[in-house]
C-alpha cells in the first residue's frame, strides 16, 4: 500500500483580537502539530467533540484554509499553496449540511457540471455521459438534474453532494460529517452508499464525525483528536474497545449504549481548556484521573503502545482495561 | 466602563481625521480658480490674496490639508466673507439653535417611536397595529418640509395656536424666556419628530417582531412569565440591543432634517446657515460648519455606543 | 412570475403598484398634452386659484401655470430619483459584495471608508458636495446618491458575508471556479433579491432628499420646475396664497407613499421568512379550535393526554404535526418519547402548557390533565400559573433558550418570583441553592454571569435549575442533550437520573437517541408522523420490538463496539404530515405491508402500558393481532427504486 494522503506537523494558528495593522492581540491554536497518514483505499476516522480542530483541519486538506506550517502530500506531490482548484482534482469535500451545500439558485446539472468544466476543460456532449454515469453510480434518477435543491430531501442532497464530489475524479474524499445532519433511518442509507463507492471507485477516504459508533463502523483507522491535536490513532475495532489514552477511554465510557447503567464517567464537573490560555504540558491533564507530574511540565507526543495504537500520554490506560 | 469610553473616545481621533480629510477633499473638487471660488462674490484682489495665503493654496494638497489641520486644532475655522465674523462664533451660536431643535425631536420621536412599535408587535394585526402601520406610512412618506408647511397653515393660519416663525437665536432669549422658546419650538419639533418618528416605530416593531420569536422567550412563557413581563422585559430588553444603534442612525436623521424644517419655520439653526453660505458661496463657512457638526454627531455616536455596551454584556468592553 | 404573483396577492401593494405606474405614465406623456408651457408666465394672473382663467390647478406668483410646471416637475423628480436609486444600489453593492466576499484587509478598509461616509449626518455630506459643484439638479443627484452608498454597501455587505460563507462557495472553490465566477454565479443570484428590497424600499426616501435639496435651492435651478422647488417657491407666499403648495406637496406624498407600499410589497414578497408567515408574533398560549367535547380523565397519571392534536395551519396547506396522542406519565416515572425530525414528538411536548407557536399551531382535538385539570382551552391565567410551577421545560439549545441579556442569577429568581410572593434577596438564595443542586462549580460566583460566558454543559445545568425552581411535579425535556459533547451529555444525565430519584419527579424525555433511552428511561412511546405507533416499558421496546418501524429503526442504530460493517437502513423517507396516506402511516415503507395496511386507520392496541399501531407486529403483545415476524432486518444494499420509493 501507498500513501495517499500524508501530513506532516500540519498546523494552524487564527489570530484573534485582528487590528488592520501590526500583530494581533493572541493566537488560538485551532490544530496543534498533526502527523498523520492515510493509506490507499483505506478509510481513516477522525473523531472529537466540538472545537477540536476537526473540521480546520479538514479544511486545510482541501486548499480551502491555508496551513501556518507543515507540509501536506497528495499521492506523492507536496501540496500546500491553498489553491482549492490545484487540490480539487484530487481530494474533494463532501459538506457536513447537505441542503446549504448546494446552491440554492441553481439547478443539480449546474451544481453536477461545474468541476467537470473547471477542472477538466470537459466538452458539453462529454459532460452530459459522465454525469449520467455518475448519477446511475450513486443511484440518483437523470430527471432530478433539472431541480433546484430545496426539492430533495437530506439524504438525497447529501448523495448529490456525493456526485459532485465523484465528478471531480478526485480519487481521495474528505467526508465532513456527512451523516449528522441526517435522521437515523437515512444515515445508514449514505453510509452503505460510500462504502460502496469507495470499493467499487477504489477510493480513500476521511471520515470526520463526533458520533463514535458511526466511526467506527466504517473506518479501517481511526485518530482521535482532542484540543487541536492527535491524541491516539489505532484500528477501528482496537481504539475504542481498548482505549489507552484516558481522553479516548472517557469518550467511549460516556457513549450512551443500551444496556449499560447511566453514570458519569467523569466524577468531576469539568469544561475544556481555555483555547487562548492554554494549559502546559498536556491539554487533558486536568479532567484525567491518571495525570502524573509529568504531564504538566510536557506534551506528550505520540508514542507506540503496541499493535500498531499510537497515543500520547506518558501514563497510559493499561493494556488489559477494557471500556466499561 | 470607564476604560471602554476612553477607548471608544481615542478611537474617535481617526475618525474626526477622516471626517477633515473628507471634507477637505469635497472642497478641493471645486473646479477652477478656489480662491476666486471660496470667495465667490467677494473676491476682492485683498480677499483673494489673504486666501491664498491664509489656505497655502499655492502649497501641493497634503501639505495645504496639514495647514488646514493645524489652524482647526489652534481653533481658527477662519472668517466669513458673508457674515464678516468668525466661523466658530457663528456656527456654535447657529448649532445651539439646532440642537434645541433636532434635540427636542429627538427625544419625542425616540419615546414614541420605540412605544409605538412595540405596542404595533404586541397588538400584530389588531387595530392599534394597523393604525400605527397606517400613521407610519404615511410619516415616512410626507416631506417634512410639506408637513412643517401644512402644521403652519393649520395651527398659525387658521387656529392661531403657535407663531409660524420669528424664533430668534438662542442669544437673544433675554426678553421671551423659556415659555416663548417652547412656544416656537412646539410647530417645527412636531414637524420634524413625526418624519423619524415613523422609521423608528417600524424598525421598533420589525425588532420585537424577530425577538418575539425567539427560543429565550418561549423559555419566559414556559416559566410562567405572563404576557406583559414578556413583551416589556424580556421581549423589549432583547430588542433595545438591535433599536438603539437604529436611534444612534436616525439622531443623525432628525439633524438632517432640521436643514428643512429651519427654512420653513425660519429657525436661526446651523442647516439654514449652511444652506445660506452655499448659495452666497461662503465656503469657509460651510467648510468649517460642516466639520463642527460633524465632530460633534460623532461625539454623539459614542455616547450610542457606551448606552449598547451598557445594554449587551455580549459587547466586550 | 411567483414573485409578481406574491406583490400582486398583497393588496396595498398592488394598488401602490397601480398608482406609480399612473404617476409614471402620466409623466411619460407630458411633453404630448394641451399644457401651457411650463416656464411661460403671465403676469395678469399671479396665483390664480384652482380653475380661474382656465388654469386647472392655479398659477404661481409668476402667472405661470400649475398643472403644467407639476406634470413637468414629476418627470423630472422621478427621473432623479430613480437614477439616483440606481447608482447607489450598483456602486454601494459592488463595494459591499467585494468586501463582503473576500474579507480580511480589503473589508476592513472598505468598511472604514463607509463608516466614515456615515460618521455625517447625511445632509451634511450632501450639503458639502454641493457646496463644492455648486446648486443645480445633477449635482443633487450626485450628492443623493453619494450619501445613500454607505446604506446599500453595509446591507449587501452583510447579506454577501451569510452566503461567503455558505458550503456551497466552499464547493464552487474546490469545483474549480475563480473568484470572479463565484460572485458572478454563485453570489450575485442570491444577492439580488436584497438589492433589489434595498432599492425598492429607498427609492421614496430619495427622491424626497432630492425634492429636499431642490426645496433649499440647491437642486433644480429656476425657471425649471421639480415638485421640491415648486415647493419651496410656494413657502414663501404660503400665508397668503396657501394653495399654491398642495399640488406639488400632494404629488410628492402620493409618489412616495405609492413606492412605498410597493416596496413593502416587494420585500414581504423576496423575503422567504415572510412568506411562510414565520414573522408572526406568537401568541401567549397556543390557539385551541377542539371540536367535540373534552375527552374524559382516565386517572392514569400525573399527566395524561388523551387523543392529543396539534396541526400547523399554514395558508393551503395543514399539517397534521401531532395526529391523536394517547400518554400518560406517573410521579416518579421517567417516559421517553422517542422518534426521528418531524415526528410530532416535540410538538406534542410543547402542546402539554399551549407553547406551540400560534400561528401557525393549532390544537384540534383531545386533552391534557395534569393533576386532573384539563389544560387544552384553559384560561390563559390559569395556563400561566401552572406553567414552571407544576410543568416546567428544559429545552434543546441552552445558548438559544437563556436570555442573553439578563445574568443567569436573574433568570432563575424570576422563575422563583413569578409564582412565589418572596423578597429578592430569599429568591437568590433560593437560585444560589438550585445552581448548587444542579453541580455548577463556583455557583457563588457563577450566578452573576452572563449564559454567553459559561459552556454548554453549565448553560443545560442553568435550565435544569430553572426547571426545579418551583418543584414542579412535571418536567418535560425536550432533547436536552441534543446540543452537547458526548461527554457533556452523559454529565446531564447522570444529573436528571439522580434528581429524578431524590425528587421523585415525573419527567417525559423527549429524544431521537436509543442509547439515551435505554440508559434513563422507565418507558418508551415510539412517534411516527405524528402518532405513536409502539409503546411499553423501555426493556421490552428494546428486547421485542413490536412494530416494524421500531424494530428497523433500532437495527439502524450502530452501536459502539462491534467493529466495521455495513449498516441496516429504511428505505424511503417518512411522509409529508400535510398529505399523510391513509392506513398505516409506515405502509410505504415497510416490507410486510399488505392491501389491509393501506385501508383504514390502524388502532393503537395493547393493555398494561404495552401496545402496538400494527396488524401484523413482529412480536406478541398481548390485546394486539398474532405476531408475524418478519425477515431478520440486515445490512441490504441499496437499490435505485427502493430509495427513491417514497418520492
Amino acid at each position: 500500500m501507498s500513501a495517499a494522503l500524508k501530513l506532516e506537523n500540519l498546523t494552524k494558528d487564527f489570530p484573534v483580537g485582528k487590528r488592520m495593522f501590526g500583530p494581533p492581540r493572541g493566537v488560538v491554536h485551532a490544530v496543534r502539530p498533526v502527523t498523520l497518514t492515510v493509506e490507499t483505499g483505506e478509510t481513516l476516522g477522525i473523531v472529537g467533540e466540538s472545537g477540536c480542530g476537526k473540521s480546520t483541519l479538514a479544511r486545510m486538506l482541501v486548499g480551502l484554509l491555508s496551513p501556518t506550517d507543515g507540509t501536506i502530500e497528495i499521492e506523492g506531490a507536496a501540496l500546500d499553496n491553498a489553491d482549492p482548484s490545484e487540490f480539487g482534482r484530487k481530494i474533494q469535500y463532501v459538506f457536513q449540511d447537505p441542503i446549504s451545500s448546494l446552491n440554492p439558485r441553481k439547478t443539480i446539472r449546474q451544481v453536477m457540471e461545474a468541476p467537470l468544466k473547471h477542472l477538466h476543460s470537459m466538452p458539453k456532449a462529454r459532460r452530459r455521459e459522465r454525469i449520467a454515469e455518475i448519477f446511475d453510480a450513486v443511484n440518483l434518477r437523470e430527471e432530478f438534474l433539472d431541480r433546484y435543491p430545496h426539492e430533495f430531501s437530506g439524504g438525497q442532497a447529501q448523495r448529490i453532494g456525493i456526485a459532485r464530489a465523484l465528478a471531480a475524479e478526485a480519487r481521495i474524499l474528505i467526508l465532513d460529517e456527512p451523516v449528522s445532519a441526517l435522521d437515523v433511518s437515512v444515515q445508514a442509507q449514505v453510509l452503505n452508499l460510500l462504502a460502496r463507492l469507495k470499493a467499487e471507485l477504489g477510493l480513500t477516504y476521511l471520515f470526520i464525525s463526533h458520533d463514535l459508533a458511526v466511526v467506527e463502523a466504517v473506518s479501517d483507522r481511526v485518530a482521535v483528536l482532542y484540543f487541536g491535536a492527535v491524541v491516539e490513532v489505532g484500528r477501528a475495532e482496537d481504539v475504542f474497545r481498548a482505549p489507552r489514552h484516558p481522553y479516548t477511554k472517557l469518550l467511549a465510557d460516556s457513549a450512551p449504549v443500551v444496556g449499560r447503567d447511566l453514570k458519569a464517567p467523569e466524577g468531576r464537573e469539568t469544561e475544556l481548556p481555555d483555547p487562548l490560555n492554554p494549559p502546559t504540558g498536556c491539554a487533558f491533564r486536568a479532567r484525567c484521573p491518571r495525570a502524573v507530574d509529568r504531564c504538566a511540565a510536557e506534551d506528550p507526543p505520540l508514542m507506540e503502545m503496541g499493535s500498531g495504537q499510537l497515543a500520547a500520554c506518558f501514563n497510559p490506560v493499561p493494556e488489559g482495561e477494557a471500556a466499561k | 466602563m470607564g476604560s471602554y469610553i476612553l477607548k471608544r473616545l481615542v478611537s474617535a481621533v481617526p475618525v474626526v481625521l477622516g471626517l477633515t480629510i473628507v471634507v477637505f477633499l469635497i472642497m478641493a473638487m471645486i473646479p477652477g480658480d478656489p480662491a476666486t471660488a471660496i470667495l465667490g462674490a467677494y473676491a476682492t484682489p485683498e480677499n483673494v490674496a489673504r486666501i491664498n495665503r491664509d489656505l497655502g493654496l499655492d502649497q501641493p494638497l497634503p501639505v495645504r490639508y496639514f495647514i488646514w489641520l493645524t489652524s482647526l486644532l489652534q481653533g481658527d475655522f477662519g472668517r466669513s466673507y458673508s457674515l464678516n465674523r468668525p466661523v466658530l462664533d457663528e456656527v456654535w451660536e447657529r448649532f445651539q439653535a439646532t440642537l434645541l431643535l433636532a434635540g427636542a425631536s429627538f427625544v419625542i420621536c425616540s419615546i414614541l417611536g420605540v412605544a409605538a412599535g412595540v405596542v404595533s408587535a404586541a397588538r400584530q394585526y389588531g387595530t392599534a397595529d394597523k393604525a400605527i402601520t397606517f400613521a407610519v406610512l404615511l410619516g415616512i412618506s410626507i416631506p417634512s418640509f410639506f408637513l412643517g408647511m401644512m402644521l403652519i397653515l393649520i395651527f398659525s393660519v387658521s387656529l392661531g395656536w403657535f407663531p409660524p416663525s420669528g424664533m430668534q437665536g438662542l442669544a437673544y432669549l433675554g426678553g421671551g424666556g423659556f415659555r416663548d422658546v417652547a412656544h416656537h419650538l412646539v410647530l417645527p419639533a412636531t414637524a420634524l419628530a413625526l418624519v423619524a418618528l415613523g422609521v423608528i416605530a417600524r424598525l421598533s416593531r420589525s425588532a420585537m417582531l424577530e425577538v418575539l420569536r425567539q427560543d429565550y422567550i418561549r423559555t419566559a412563557r414556559a416559566k410562567g412569565v405572563d404576557e406583559r413581563g414578556v413583551v416589556w422585559r424580556h421581549a423589549l430588553k432583547a430588542a433595545m440591543v438591535s433599536i438603539v444603534p437604529v436611534l444612534g442612525l436616525q439622531a443623525g436623521f432628525v439633524l438632517s432634517g432640521a436643514v428643512y424644517i429651519e427654512k420653513v419655520f425660519e429657525w436661526p439653526g446651523v442647516g439654514r446657515m449652511l444652506v445660506d453660505a452655499i448659495l452666497q458661496r461662503d465656503l469657509l463657512l460651510v467648510q468649517g460648519g460642516v466639520v463642527l457638526v460633524a465632530t460633534l454627531y460623532v461625539l454623539f455616536n459614542i455616547i450610542v455606543d457606551v448606552i449598547q455596551a451598557m445594554l449587551d454584556p455580549r459587547i466586550k468592553t | 412570475m411567483t414573485t409578481l404573483a406574491l406583490i400582486a396577492r398583497n393588496r396595498l401593494a398592488l394598488w401602490g403598484g397601480i398608482v406609480l405606474i399612473l404617476v409614471i405614465l402620466l409623466a411619460l406623456v407630458t411633453p404630448w398634452l394641451p399644457l401651457y408651457p411650463p416656464n411661460a408666465t403671465d403676469p395678469s394672473i399671479k396665483n390664480a386659484w384652482f380653475g380661474e382663467e382656465g388654469h386647472l390647478l392655479g398659477t404661481d406668483h409668476l402667472g405661470r401655470d400649475i398643472l403644467s410646471r407639476l406634470l413637468w416637475g414629476t418627470r423630472v423628480s422621478l427621473a432623479i430619483g430613480f437614477a439616483s436609486a440606481v447608482i447607489a444600489a450598483v456602486l454601494g453593492a459592488a463595494i459591499g459584495i467585494v468586501a463582503g466576499y473576500f474579507g480580511g484587509r480589503t473589508d476592513n478598509i472598505l468598511m472604514r471608508l463607509i463608516d466614515l461616509i456615515m460618521g455625517f449626518p447625511y445632509i451634511l455630506l450632501a450639503l458639502a458636495i454641493v457646496a463644492a459643484l455648486g446648486p443645480g439638479l445633477m449635482n443633487a443627484l450626485i450628492a443623493v446618491a453619494a450619501v445613500n452608498i454607505p446604506f446599500f454597501a453595509r446591507n449587501i455587505r452583510g447579506v454577501t458575508v451569510g452566503i461567503a460563507h455558505k458550503e456551497f462557495v466552499d464547493a464552487a472553490k474546490l469545483a474549480g471556479m475563480g473568484h470572479v465566477r463565484i460572485i458572478l454565479t454563485e453570489i450575485l443570484p442570491n444577492v439580488v433579491p436584497v438589492i433589489v428590497v434595498a432599492a425598492s424600499t429607498t427609492v421614496g426616501w430619495m427622491i424626497l432628499e432630492t425634492a429636499g435639496l431642490s426645496f433649499l435651492g440647491l437642486g433644480s435651478q429656476p425657471p425649471d420646475p421639480d415638485l421640491g422647488s415648486m415647493l419651496g417657491l410656494a413657502k414663501d407666499s404660503l400665508i397668503t396664497d396657501p394653495h399654491v403648495s398642495y399640488p406639488p406637496g400632494l404629488m410628492i406624498l402620493i409618489i412616495v407613499m405609492s413606492i412605498n407600499l410597493l416596496g413593502d410589497g416587494i420585500r414581504d414578497a423576496l423575503d422567504p421568512r415572510l412568506r411562510s408567515g414565520a414573522l408572526s408574533r406568537p401568541a401567549a398560549a397556543t390557539t385551541v379550535d377542539r371540536r367535540g367535547a373534552a375527552p374524559a380523565f382516565r386517572d392514569e397519571g400525573i399527566l395524561e393526554m388523551t387523543d392529543l392534536s396539534t396541526e400547523f395551519r399554514l395558508k393551503r396547506r395543514t399539517y397534521k404535526a401531532v395526529g391523536g396522542v394517547t400518554l400518560a406519565v406517573k410521579p416518579g416515572e421517567c417516559l421517553g418519547i422517542i422518534g426521528e425530525s418531524g415526528s410530532g414528538k416535540s410538538v406534542t411536548a410543547l402542546s402539554v402548557m399551549g407553547l406551540v407557536a400560534s400561528p401557525p399551531g393549532v390544537i384540534t382535538g383531545g386533552a391534557v390533565y395534569v393533576e386532573g385539570e384539563d389544560t387544552v382551552g384553559m384560561p390563559y391565567r390559569q395556563l400561566r400559573a401552572l406553567r414552571g410551577d407544576r410543568v416546567a421545560y428544559i429545552f434543546q439549545d441552552p445558548l438559544a433558550t437563556l436570555h442573553p441579556l439578563f445574568t443567569v442569577g436573574d433568570q432563575l429568581v424570576e422563575a422563583i418570583r413569578v409564582h412565589h410572593r418572596v423578597s429578592d434577596k430569599e429568591a437568590r438564595a433560593k437560585a444560589l441553592e438550585l445552581l448548587k443542586q444542579v453541580r455548577i462549580p463556583n455557583a457563588e460566583s457563577r450566578i452573576d454571569s452572563y449564559p454567553h460566558e459559561m459552556s454548554g454543559g453549565m448553560r443545560q445545568r442553568v435550565g435544569i435549575a430553572m426547571a426545579l425552581a418551583n418543584d414542579p411535579e412535571v418536567i418535560i425535556a425536550d432533547e436536552p442533550t441534543t446540543a452537547l459533547d458526548v461527554t457533556v451529555q452523559a454529565q446531564i444525565l447522570s444529573l436528571l437520573s439522580d434528581l429524578r430519584r431524590e425528587r421523585g419527579l415525573a419527567i417525559v424525555f423527549i429524544t431521537h437517541d436509543f442509547g439515551v433511552v435505554a440508559q434513563l428511561c422507565d418507558r418508551v412511546a415510539v412517534m411516527y408522523a405524528g402518532r405513536i405507533v409502539e409503546e411499553g416499558s423501555t426493556s421490552d421496546i428494546l428486547r421485542s420490538p413490536a412494530h416494524p418501524y421500531t424494530k428497523r429503526l433500532i437495527a439502524c442504530v450502530p452501536e459502539l463496539g462491534e467493529g466495521k460493517r455495513a449498516l441496516a437502513a429504511i428505505p424511503g423517507l417518512p411522509p409529508a404530515v400535510d398529505r399523510l396516506p391513509d392506513g398505516c402511516h409506515f405502509a410505504d415503507r415497510c416490507p410486510k405491508a399488505r392491501d389491509v395496511c393501506r385501508q383504514d386507520d390502524v388502532a393503537l392496541m395493547g393493555q398494561g402500558g404495552r401496545a402496538v399501531r400494527c396488524l401484523f407486529p413482529e412480536a406478541e403483545v398481548p390485546g394486539a393481532p398474532e405476531a408475524v415476524p418478519g425477515p431478520p432486518v440486515e445490512a441490504e444494499p441499496i437499490t435505485a427504486d427502493r430509495v427513491e420509493a417514497a418520492q
